[in-house]
């Protein structure tokens, strides 16, 4: 029997969670209600005064092709960075995981990306690839190519999943990495006496023990996706060109805070909020039964 | 069918060497029990048969091909782990199909071997479980069914049996042995206990500190131990030693006598060879333990047949035994 601490009463225990509602109440709840309220209303220019449209900011921005353009966008992008930043981490960790003694240099130095703020990291990857003083925009016009992320939409993607990515890779790393650490030596051996060579053994034990992990993984990887790559996009394209990299809520900032329609921006915050519990519940109704724990 | 040769076998984890050389030849179908101490280097003698391990020195051979360099799925061999170490996300029956699925065997044959072995063992209501619901002694039951699906030319055993209860023990012990006569299969067993390979055993090697100090039939080695180190660890209570100089002659000095315990006699007159104190005596049944203490403070045991009386503690008695059963051992506890 597992021992459980209770505790009598009613104050400590609120007392003690406390903290935790009062940050979720201020920073998510306070500012979600805001933003369903305001999604129902067209404030004047001067910010004077408001006028109830019901839902008419929602249909307006469903009718409007840039809004779905955007939606097509965020999609491509968060997989892009999901399957980049989950894929290189996997990767990493198995080859760490066969030299476990080299591992613990290995995963200090791949750690930093993940202290590296996202903003900070835009500015890294933008010096890089700068047209004109980039390190590696200089390499690839040595070998004849031609980098231009500042007119080119799919070289702008590419800029930003991969620097978006590159800041998750270490944090994916460090849980894949005690994901197979978990998995018995013993277990592995037996495979291989069965006759499992090494990617047989990865496809058929492995990678299924590690399926809570990537499982979380995922689930976390897509809403950092969808929200927390917004310093990286605003570092480095500021959503160009002509939007090619204005993922769902880098629009929501930019048609709020730059265009000033305070309106549209809250009904496409709340349908950001509606489409992330969304995908969270799919992830977790049809994914998680095939997840062995 | 194989045989398995091991030829001045020696491992080294960095500077440590573990095993310091080991030779052995295991006949086609012969069971072979590795026993000892713990710590002593059995897993790391079996894992090298098994490829686990890279071998430092000395050759691995099955049927006269050495193998050193050969990877543990081109051995042809079969484990079974002290964890059981079974594919957690498997079912029982896949657990047991997961070796032929790789070797691509058809789908039909599959399913007939796993259903004969999981027969043989009982496992078949068991076949459609993970093996988190399975009890400890199932979990074996499976280990052994993935092993011998196969029909490996070796089996290797690293202490089946050393996570079961007492009685499942002796019970799985039995069955292990009677699965080996049937099959044939050349085995090789490791134990830290005596009693499974006495049991177990049609040769057992003895081994402590990476060091096989004898190599023989279980009753053999029982009865004539090569070393003090034999013959302490095999046999239960275990062989007493006395300092052989209290018996006089002029031995050299550290020699040691080594006497079993149901080989000595309380005597009250008579020849005796010793005279000793009652510490406390167990009573078994058939059979009782008296534990003594000699005048110069070594402890002996003596075990006697449970129908002579119980002797009392704190009494003196005479100690005898016959010459024949003395056996004697230098100090650096090699037999004279
Ligand atoms: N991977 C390893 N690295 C370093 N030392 C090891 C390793 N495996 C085993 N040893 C050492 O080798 C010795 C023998 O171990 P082992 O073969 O597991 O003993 P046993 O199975 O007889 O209990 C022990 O002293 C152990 O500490
Ligand atoms: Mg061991």
């Amino acid at each position: 029997m597992e021992k459980r601490i209770t505790f009598k009463g009613v104050w400590l225990p609120l007392a003690l969670i406390a903290p935790q509602i009062v940050i979720t109440a201020v920073f998510f709840f306070y500012p979600a209600g805001q933003a369903i309220w305001q999604s129902l209303f067209i404030p004047d220019p001067f910010g004077l005064s408001m006028t109830y449209v019901g839902l008419g900011n929602f249909e307006f921005l469903l009718s409007d092709p840039f809004y779905r353009a955007s939606f097509v966008t965020t999609a491509i992008f968060s997989t892009l960075v999901t399957v980049v930043s989950m894929g290189v981490a996997l990767f990493l960790a198995v080859l760490a995981d066969r030299l476990i003694k080299g591992s613990g240099t290995y995963r200090t130095l791949l750690i930093w990306p993940y202290a590296v703020a996202p903003a900070v990291a835009g500015v890294l990857w933008l010096f890089m690839f700068n047209t004109r003083v980039g390190v590696i925009t200089w390499y690839l016009g040595q070998l004849g190519y031609d980098w231009n992320h500042v007119l080119n939409e799919n070289e702008a993607m590419g800029l930003v999943v991969v620097a978006s990515a590159w800041g998750r890779i270490s944090y994916n790393f460090l849980f894949f990495l005690a994901g197979l650490q978990a998995i018995p030596r013993s277990v592995i051996e037996a495979a291989a006496i069965d006759g499992a060579r090494f990617w047989t053994r990865f496809r058929t034990i492995v990678f299924p023990l590690l399926s809570p992990i990537t499982f979380f993984l995922l689930v976390v990887n897509v809403v950092y996706a969808f929200f927390e790559t917004f310093g990286v996009i605003h570092t480095i394209t500021s959503g160009g060109p002509q939007q090619a990299t204005t993922i769902l809520v880098y629009k929501v900032y930019s048609d709020g805070f730059v265009g000033q329609d305070l309106g549209s921006s809250a009904a496409q915050s709340v349908i950001l909020l509606a489409l992330v519990a969304l995908l969270t519940v799919i992830q977790f109704k049809f994914i998680e039964r095939r997840v062995h724990y | 069918m194989a045989t398995v040769t091991l030829e001045n076998l020696k491992k080294s984890f960095g500077d440590t060497e573990v095993i310091h050389g080991v030779n052995m030849h295991i006949e086609d179908g012969e069971f072979v029990v590795i026993v000892g101490p713990s710590g002593c280097g059995k897993s790391t003698l079996l894992r090298m048969v098994a490829g686990l391990e890279t071998v430092s020195a000395g050759t691995v051979k099955i049927n006269d091909t050495p193998m050193n360099d050969t990877e543990p799925m081109d051995r042809d061999i079969a484990m079974v782990f002290q964890t059981y170490a079974l594919y957690p996300h498997m079912s029982v029956f896949d657990n047991m199909a997961y070796s032929l699925k790789i070797s691509r065997v058809p789908r039909a044959e599959i399913e007939a071997r796993v259903a004969k072995a999981a027969d043989m063992l009982e496992l078949t209501p068991y076949l459609k479980r993970k093996p988190r619901q399975l009890s400890g002694g199932q979990r074996q039951r499976v280990a052994m069914g993935r092993a011998i699906v196969r029909k490996p030319a070796v089996f290797l055993f690293d202490e089946p049996l050393s996570n079961l209860d007492a009685k499942l023990r002796v019970q799985m012990r039995l069955e292990i042995k009677t699965l080996q006569r049937e099959l044939g299969v050349t085995s090789l067993y490791v134990t830290h206990d005596q009693v499974e390979a006495m049991t177990l055993a049609d040769r057992m090697i003895v081994m402590t500190a990476g060091v096989a100090d004898q190599i023989g039939a279980p009753l053999e080695v029982y009865a004539n131990p090569k070393t003090a180190f034999v013959a302490g660890f095999i046999g239960s209570p275990p062989t007493n030693f006395l300092d052989a100089a209290q018996f006089g002659g002029s031995p050299a000095p550290g020699t040691q006598v080594g006497i079993r315990p149901e080989h000595v006699r309380l005597t009250n007159g008579g020849a005796s060879n010793l005279e000793a104190r009652v510490v406390y005596a167990e009573p078994l049944g058939a059979e009782t333990l008296v534990h003594l203490t000699t005048p110069d403070g070594s402890a002996i045991t003596v075990r006697q047949d449970g129908a002579l009386p119980v002797p009392e503690e704190g009494s003196s008695h005479g100690l005898h035994w016959d010459a024949e059963h003395e056996m004697r051992f230098s100090e650096a506890g090699q037999r004279i």
